[in-house]
């Protein structure tokens, strides 16, 4: 079952990342823009569909990224290890911590292969400055898979700072890691250890071409 | 049967032998971190060898409908025992969705190979026993990875012995020769399905083990709760 949850995940992620619009938006109808333009887009592309993990990381940064908060991210991922860090060490963290999901997500985007998105039913009271709005992927032939995405309102609109994936959530699943890492060698080891990653990421994805 | 038996016996003594291990790891969720790191190397030998190259050979021969009717097929055969699991639960409208899931695939979508009964409405659940234990208040208790069978806490392990007991496919064919073939088969698609994933999950990871380990302990959480679980306490700050 462990098995069937990380592939239907995975393939999945992609659309994970399809989130967020504009600023004005109410966080469900930002969601539901983001995620059917970046789909649009994915639909019409032959070259992502066939892998081409640039032009997916092209298409994420353009229009996903501007809808995230990444710095509530990486403090979400590092929990109480996210104090420890100076504000140079921070502003290297949350570079490194995005580099790593964007690629990450890019790559599963390039998995789709018509699924739909299906909004749940979303309510929030006027005063809320943080909300949750859940969408169920739908698949030919697959169980339906829940994507839920944690939303913040700030001064320049509401932002994502948490994807949950069937459950699991793609931020604080790295909490227990993060935590092993500054335990084993400081935040500075962390760090490393992100750099390391994202270079062997890079160079394996140039091997590919 | 014997042999199903004798490892639905293996999975519960090791969970009954684990949780009277010492504590020696420093994450207290997997106190027996350094013993799983070791299976987990194994599983993943396993799998570099022997199970993946025929999962990708399976994979690359057959046709997209014929995969999705192999995994329709044994995802039918278990509808029957997540009907009892919600049952168990205290969800008898749920239970009796999967029951009729099970009638209608089995007849109309001829032996389970087409799910006509997804889009007819009625979802498809996924329960199982350690998911009731959980449901019954059992805790899950520390995490452990056995042999093969992959990530479990030791609450799941229990669960498996007897979803392991309860698996048509121990009993039905009477031939040892059909039901191993599909064991054999029903563990290749398991495979096969996984391979998309991979990938993703080897650029998300700085560390394997413990990235899935985490997964593991979230989803079994989030399926407890059937989706729904009590926010954990935000520790972030």
């Amino acid at each position: 079952m462990m098995k069937r949850l990380l592939s239907l995940a995975s393939t999945l992620l992609a659309l994970a990342c399809a989130a967020p619009a504009m600023a004005d938006d109410a966080p469900d109808a930002l969601v539901k823009r983001v995620t059917e333009d970046v789909l649009q887009i994915v639909r019409g592309d032959k070259d992502i569909q066939s892998g081409n993990t640039q032009k997916a990381i092209a298409l994420v940064e353009a229009k996903v990224l501007p809808h995230f908060n990444f710095n509530h991210m990486t403090a979400l991922a590092m929990g109480r290890d996210w104090n420890k860090a100076n504000p140079d060490q921070k502003k290297v963290l949350v570079t490194e911590f995005r580099t790593l999901l964007v690629r990450t997500y890019s790559n599963a985007l390039t998995a789709y292969k018509n699924q739909t998105i299906e909004y749940k039913p979303f309510k929030m009271q006027p005063a809320d400055t943080e909300v949750l709005v859940r969408t169920q992927v739908n698949q030919p032939g697959g169980k339906p898979v829940q994507i839920d995405y944690n939303l913040e309102k700030l001064d320049e609109g509401w932002k994502v700072f948490d994807v949950v994936v069937a459950g699991v959530s793609l931020v604080t699943n790295y909490r227990d890691t993060f935590t092993q890492e500054v335990r084993a060698g400081g935040v500075d080891g962390l760090i490393k250890s992100l750099q390391t990653k994202n270079k062997a990421s890079e160079a394996k994805a140039a091997e590919r071409k | 049967m014997t042999s199903i038996r004798k490892l639905a016996a293996l999975s519960l003594l090791a969970s009954l032998v684990l949780t009277g291990c010492a504590t020696t790891g420093e994450n207290p969720k997997d106190p027996w971190e350094r013993q799983n790191r070791a299976v987990f190397a194994f599983n993943e030998g396993v799998d570099k060898y022997a199970l993946k190259p025929v999962a990708q050979g399976y994979d690359y021969v057959l046709p997209t409908p014929v995969k999705t009717g192999v995994t329709n097929f044994f995802d039918n055969i278990g509808d029957l025992w997540i009907g009892v699991n919600n049952l168990l639960q205290g969800k008898p409208a749920d239970a009796a969705s999967d029951l009729g899931r099970l009638l209608i695939n089995s007849t109309v979508g001829i032996l389970g190979v087409f799910d006509v009964a997804t889009p007819m409405g009625l979802e498809k659940h996924e329960e199982d026993f350690g998911q009731t234990l959980g449901r019954w208040g059992a805790e899950p208790g520390p995490y452990v990875v056995l042999p093969v069978a992959g990530p479990r806490d030791v609450r799941d392990s229990g669960g498996l012995a007897v979803d392991l007991l309860t698996d048509p496919l121990s009993y039905y064919p009477h031939q040892v020769a059909v039901r191993n073939s599909l064991w054999g088969v029903r563990l290749v698609n398991n495979r096969a399905v996984l391979l998309p994933a991979e990938k993703v999950i080897d650029e998300a990871a700085l560390d394997k083990y413990s990235y899935l380990r985490d997964a593991y302990l979230q989803r079994r959480r989030n399926l407890v709760y059937d989706g729904n679980p009590p926010r954990p306490k935000d520790d972030d700050e």
